[in-house]
């Protein structure tokens, strides 16, 4: 049987984008998820805080994924579960394994990428010290004790403030452990402030910032206890700084990877800013008929964005389906001063209802700012922030009007007001 | 003047409150931060996520939350109460395991379907 549209990722991206085809016309969708229910990362992420963009109320993950889980009885799509999707060709064919099933290969006339992220583990930053165990990333410890109910460790030591970080610090507290630190080798926190409010000054965990982990000792093959060091401005340890923790575990919070073994595959672009596929204003790869969304293109810190941009993608798949590719002239966004990257990164006018929306992330800490759009070095518009951090993505809306005015190429740049 | 971060949506405004003032509460972009603000100073409150034991599922924890902030202070004693509860699958998002937990006035609710 060919789909119109195989969805590959069932977590909130993937729902989104299946719910929103099937609203847009597609009758025959499939979406292909590995493990044994859909919901992805939010099944995990069992804290408050989602959905208040999008459903004014403040839903835990489980709730928000629901909510979402809940509208496909009633529609015509098709939930795999426990299918792994393995590899998609040039001629949109998607293989994919199953214990039922077995291998199978479905035809598609449009996919939909949605895989989200896998977190950056202790190899890809390069701690030195032992290996003992009792070194977990904070994803995994998350699932451990919130999926499996195991706790893994009674004193503990968060390594980054990345978000997951900071709630499995609140959580691993609450749970009855000691947290005696959360230690991030940057000047500033990479997490959201609500989360260094709630989860790190509420139980009066201190953040050091400027400081990373350089030693890890072990005993009987578990984690003993940690060295941490201040770092100068080239982020290297400072001699003499040394402070020693007398820590059983240690967990990493230092930072997601979109997961992009399946886009590659398929030989499409990926960004070296963000990891993830080269998109569209309507969120298209460079590959015709292949949509991405959500994790997989970029790290969100916000699940409601996810949605909306996972509809957008949906909505886009179903309208290449129904009437065909979209065409026109294509604007290339750049990253200018302080900004490290776009998505879209790719704009085509003639394909904007209203106006396009940017996601970007800035470089440094600002306070009161400006965030300017150039297009061939003249300034075409200019958004006001009171405050700006690498660990909150921004997002401003490009008028149609002003994108019909633009040439070729457009520069988001930020600088202090 | 007591500057705090709001907490209530992700986008984390930074508040100044006036406790001299009646609680007035500015840098808030919107009424939420306002409510925030006072009640931060006056009567701190946190929603309480965890898991309880559950049996008959594929899964051993089931998430859930207090249906509204308690006082933050109480935080561990309802983790405490949350010890000896253990549910039967099947259960509902939403289904009130622990009605009017500690005499909070709030309850303790599933939050995904078992
Ligand atoms: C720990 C943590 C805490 C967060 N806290 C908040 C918060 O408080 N508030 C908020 O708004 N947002 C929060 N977020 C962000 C939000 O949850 C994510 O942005 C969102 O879940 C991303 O959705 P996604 O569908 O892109 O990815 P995911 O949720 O990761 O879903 C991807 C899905 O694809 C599946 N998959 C991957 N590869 C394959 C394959 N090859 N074959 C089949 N299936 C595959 C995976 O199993 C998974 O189910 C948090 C994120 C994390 C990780
Ligand atoms: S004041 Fe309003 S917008 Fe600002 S963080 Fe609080 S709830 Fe969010």
């Amino acid at each position: 049987m060919k789909y119109e549209l195989i969805v590959i990722g069932g977590g909130p991206a993937g729902l989104a984008a299946a719910v929103s085809a099937y609203q847009n016309g597609l009758r025959r969708i499939a979406i292909i998820e590995r493990d044994l229910q859909a919901g992805g990362i939010l099944n995990q992420c069992i804290h408050n805080g989602f959905g208040l963009h999008r459903f004014h109320e403040e839903l835990s993950g489980p709730e928000y994924a629901g909510r979402f889980i809940d509208m496909l009885p009633g529609t015509s799509i098709q939930l795999f579960t426990d299918t792994m999707g393995l590899e998609i060709t040039k001629d949109k064919r998607v293989h994919c394994v199953s214990a039922k099933q077995g291998y199978q290969v479905y035809e598609a006339e449009s996919i939909v990428l949605a895989m989200g992220c896998r977190e950056r583990t202790r190899g890809a930053i390069g701690i030195p010290g032992d290996r003992p165990s009792g070194v977990f990333t904070a994803g995994a410890a998350q699932r451990y004790l919130n999926i499996e109910g195991y706790m893994v460790g009674r004193r503990v030591l968060i390594l980054g403030s990345g978000d997951i970080g900071l709630i499995m610090a609140r959580r691993m507290t609450l749970e009855g452990a000691k947290v005696l630190a959360c230690v991030e080798v940057m000047p500033y926190s990479c997490g959201l402030s609500r989360n260094i409010a709630q989860c790190l000054n509420d139980f009066d965990i201190p953040l050091y910032l400027s400081h990373t982990v350089t030693d890890i000792r072990m005993k009987n093959g578990r984690l003993s206890g940690c060295t941490v060091s201040r770092v100068d401005e080239k982020r290297m340890p400072v001699p003499g700084t040394e402070m020693d923790f007398d820590c059983d575990t240690l967990l990493l919070s230092v930072g997601l990877i979109p997961e992009n073994e399946l886009t590659r595959s398929a030989g499409i672009e990926i960004d070296r800013r963000t990891n993830g596929p080269v998109v569209h204003e309507n969120m298209e790869t460079q590959m015709e008929g292949v949509f991405a969304c959500g994790n997989v293109v970029h790290v969100h810190d916000l699940v409601d964005y996810v949605s909306a941009e996972s509809e957008r993608a949906g909505r886009a798949a179903a309208q290449y389906v129904l009437n065909g590719e979209a065409s026109g002239e294509c604007i290339t966004l750049r990253n200018g001063a302080c900004v490290s990257y776009t998505v879209p990164q790719l704009i085509r006018p003639d394909n904007v209802e209203k106006a396009a929306e940017v996601f970007f992330r800035v470089n440094r800490i600002f306070s009161a700012s400006r965030v300017s759009v150039y297009s061939n070095d003249q300034l075409i518009a200019q958004y006001k922030r009171e405050h700006m951090a690498p660990g909150e993505m921004e997002r401003i809306q490009l008028p149609k009007a002003l994108l019909d005015k633009a040439d070729g190429e457009i520069t988001v740049a930020c600088e202090e007001a | 003047m007591k500057e705090l971060i709001c907490i209530v949506c992700p986008k984390g405004c930074r508040l100044k409150v006036d406790e001299e003032n009646g609680f007035k509460v500015t840098g808030n972009s919107c009424p939420r931060g306002a409510e925030y603000g006072k009640n931060e100073i006056s009567d701190p409150r946190r929603t309480v996520t965890s898991t309880v034991r559950i049996s008959g599922s594929h899964l051993k924890r089931c998430p859930v939350r207090t249906s509204s902030p308690i006082p933050k202070n109480m935080m561990f004693e309802l983790m405490d109460a949350l010890n000896s509860v253990e549910l039967h699958s099947p259960v509902k998002r939403g289904e009130v395991v622990i009605e009017n937990v500690l005499g909070t006035g709030s309850d303790v609710i599933v939050t995904r379907d078992m």
